[in-house]
């Protein structure tokens, strides 16, 4: 799964909101674990809040290291939320759900 | 055994200090406090390498954006957009505030690797600057990781083989770093430091570690100037510097002529004492006019006088100095001491001295500038400034306002041993005023006058006269004078008092004359006298020998008895 640079899930609008994609960029460094572990955190806690209304990039810096510079990159791996505004940031394997709730703002969509 | 690689800074004199530069390849960690200028010292090392040595370079920048860092030092003359169009240098704006992310679970700081790795590459970067680190402690929450990764991270750099300059905020107690950065970084440690010291702060530089090499272990006050940093270290320049054997006047004949005949040494220093009006700066105006009238620029520093007054004062002696304005040959600098560091006043002097290029600096006087720093700073400023002054051979007169008797401050017996000229100039008060004198109390390589001169300023200028020098001690101004009137009338008293000793002497062998005189008509008439008394007696004595002869006769006297008592008196009376 980790071999497609881009990962797009969709699916139709909820009924009780109106349809607003989510979306979210994950930086990794390589194929590592902390990678790989990252990337099905966020999965399924977007699987579980967002279902249909997410879309993740994958970005790997080990390929494209001048996309580091962009989102102001640290630490990896990163999440990023693009959309919707603002911008908001959660480093670490997003082993810690309760965190990445908050990170994301999902709280109030939960 | 090899020596260890050195990466010049190009920082005046912190290559000094260190032997030649920051250890290559490995990474140099400099510590602070706040406006102590890291920063500059860092981006000075990477602009001087992108624009001196050929070595481009990378900032990570934590703290300032690039816009920022680009005002910052512009305003130093370092021309950072250039050499970032030019692709010398590539500065990376590290946004990291706190709270500005959530973290959850594990991570490591690979994406910042990622950006220093790719900046390097880009441009084939042998220097990195990382400004300043601490950052990360205060935007990343777990600790632990950030340790592993600074570890990590410096290991990576020297595994890249770069220069790197690494930034930090001091510490409180005896920390250096606030977050212990220094046991990461062992290879050179350079703390710096700004100071107050009676209300005037001056940075400091000292080079706490620098493993595999000697290094100056002391603390040198540094500047930042016009065009960066510049670190100060005394025994940076050699004794070395070229000597011209020519002679320039002082603009006092009599002056010169103490002074072997020929005045100073071109490229000498020289140092003019003296207390409180005394006339230091008229001496030294007339060496500034002296030098402009021989074709020299001439550099006045003023501590204590605008240029117009000093200007007009020196009208009152009959000194014309503002057509030597007009001709661009005499330039005044004014400032006052207190303005601001030592440090800066330093690098204006050699900024003016720069643009000026004056055969002659006068620093009038050095003195105030010494409350502008400690004694031993003042002295590094005075030496290093003596030095610069030397290597371009300006001739270079300070004087120096000593607080009256004649003990001299420690500064000056200190400073005294730089200069190759000492002229002292004092005050005697005596008979209700004050006089001046002049002399000279070194002056190396030339046979120099030995004696006191009196020293006059008049509306005619200056003039330096034999002061009297007699049993009673030095005598200067009406005494001398007096002493002078006092002289010939003792010369006339003395000529009056042989004349009336010869009339004397005269008058007693007259007197002894008459004496003579006297004694011998007396003795004549003595003489004269007893001659005729004999005569008397001769004839008396026939008269009664006859008459008593012709009695005895009549009485008919033993005669012959009468004879003998007369032959044996007593026999005679006791009869």
């Amino acid at each position: 799964m980790m071999k497609t640079k881009t990962v797009s899930r969709r699916a139709s609008a909820s009924p009780r909101q109106p349809a607003q994609l989510w979306q979210l960029r994950l930086y990794v460094m390589g194929q590592t674990p902390k990678s790989l572990m990252a990337f099905s955190n966020l999965k399924k806690i977007c699987e579980s809040h967002l279902k249909g209304r997410y879309r993740i990039a994958v970005i790997d810096l080990m390929k494209q290291p001048q996309l580091a510079k962009g989102d102001q990159i640290l630490a990896v791996p990163t999440v990023v939320r693009k959309l919707p505004k603002p911008v908001r940031t959660i480093i670490g394997n997003l082993s810690d759900t309760a965190r990445v709730l908050v990170g994301l703002d999902l709280r109030a969509a939960v | 055994m090899t020596v260890l690689p050195k990466c010049l800074t190009g920082i005046q004199g912190l290559d000094e200090i260190t032997g030649g530069g920051l250890p290559q390849g490995r990474p140099t960690l400099v510590c602070g406090g706040a406006g102590c200028g890291k920063t500059l010292l860092a981006a000075e090392f990477l602009v001087r390498g992108a624009a001196q040595f050929g070595e481009p370079g990378v900032l990570i920048a934590f703290e300032e954006t690039e816009a920022e860092l680009k005002a910052n030092v512009a305003s130093l003359g370092f021309d950072l957009t250039g050499l970032v169009r030019r692709k010398k240098i590539v500065i990376d704006y590290v946004h990291i505030e706190p709270g500005d992310f959530e973290e959850s679970g594990d991570y490591d700081l690979e994406g910042l690797f990622v950006r220093l790795g790719h900046a390097i590459d880009s441009i084939g970067a042998k220097r990195v600057v990382l400004d300043t680190l601490e950052a990360l402690f205060a935007g990343l929450r777990n600790e632990a990781i950030v340790r592993a990764e600074l570890r990590r991270l410096f290991r990576w750099l020297k595994g890249k083989g770069v220069t790197a300059v690494i930034t930090a905020e001091r510490g409180h107690d005896h920390q250096l770093t606030r977050h212990g950065l220094e046991e990461y970084v062992s290879d050179c440690v350079i703390l710096l430091d700004h100071r107050v010291n009676d209300q005037i702060a001056t940075r400091h530089l000292r080079v706490v570690k620098y493993r595999g090499a000697l290094h100056g272990t002391n603390e040198f006050p540094f500047l930042i100037g016009d065009e960066g940093l510049s670190v100060l270290p005394i025994t940076s320049l050699g004794l070395n510097h070229k000597i011209s054997s020519e002679r320039i006047g002082t603009g006092i004949p009599r002056l010169d002529a103490m002074l072997g005949g020929r005045g100073f040494f071109r490229g000498s220093s020289i140092l003019l004492t003296g207390t409180p009006g005394t006339g230091k700066t008229i001496v030294a105006a007339n060496f500034a006019e002296a030098a402009c009238q021989r074709g020299e620029r001439a550099l006045f520093f003023s501590f204590e006088e605008s240029p117009n007054q000093i200007v007009r004062n020196m009208h009152s002696i009959g000194m014309r100095l503002e057509p030597l304005v007009k001709r661009g040959l005499l330039r005044f600098h004014s400032a006052r001491p207190s303005l601001y560091g030592l440090e800066m006043h330093l690098a204006t002097m050699f900024k003016e001295i720069a643009t000026f290029q004056p055969h002659v600096v006068i620093v009038d006087p050095i003195t105030s500038l010494m409350d502008a720093g400690t004694d031993s700073e003042c002295k590094g400023m005075v030496t290093r400034l003596i030095d610069y002054l030397k290597a371009g051979q300006v001739t270079s007169m300070f004087t120096s306002l000593t607080q009256g008797g004649h003990a001299l401050a420690q500064s000056e017996s200190a400073m005294s041993s730089l200069m190759d000229a000492w002229i002292l100039l004092q005050d005697f008060e005596g008979n209700g005023e004050r006089n001046r004198v002049l002399y000279v109390l070194k002056a190396r390589g030339m046979a120099h006058s030995n004696q006191i001169r009196e020293f006059l300023i008049s509306h005619r200028g200056i003039d330096v006269v034999d002061a009297y020098i007699g049993p009673s001690g030095v005598l200067t101004g009406s005494a001398r004078a007096a002493q002078n009137a006092l002289e010939k009338a003792a010369v006339l008293a003395s000529q009056q008092e042989a004349a009336q000793l010869k009339r004397e002497v005269e008058r007693k062998r007259k007197a002894l004359d008459r004496q003579i005189g006297d004694l011998r008509s007396d003795y004549e008439s003595e003489a004269l006298e007893l001659r005729r008394i004999a005569e008397q007696v001769g004839t008396r004595t026939f008269v009664l020998g006859t008459e008593r002869a012709a009695s005895g006769l009549l009485r008919q006297a033993d005669t012959k008895v009468a004879a003998i008592t007369r032959g044996n008196p007593r026999q005679g009376r006791k009869k």
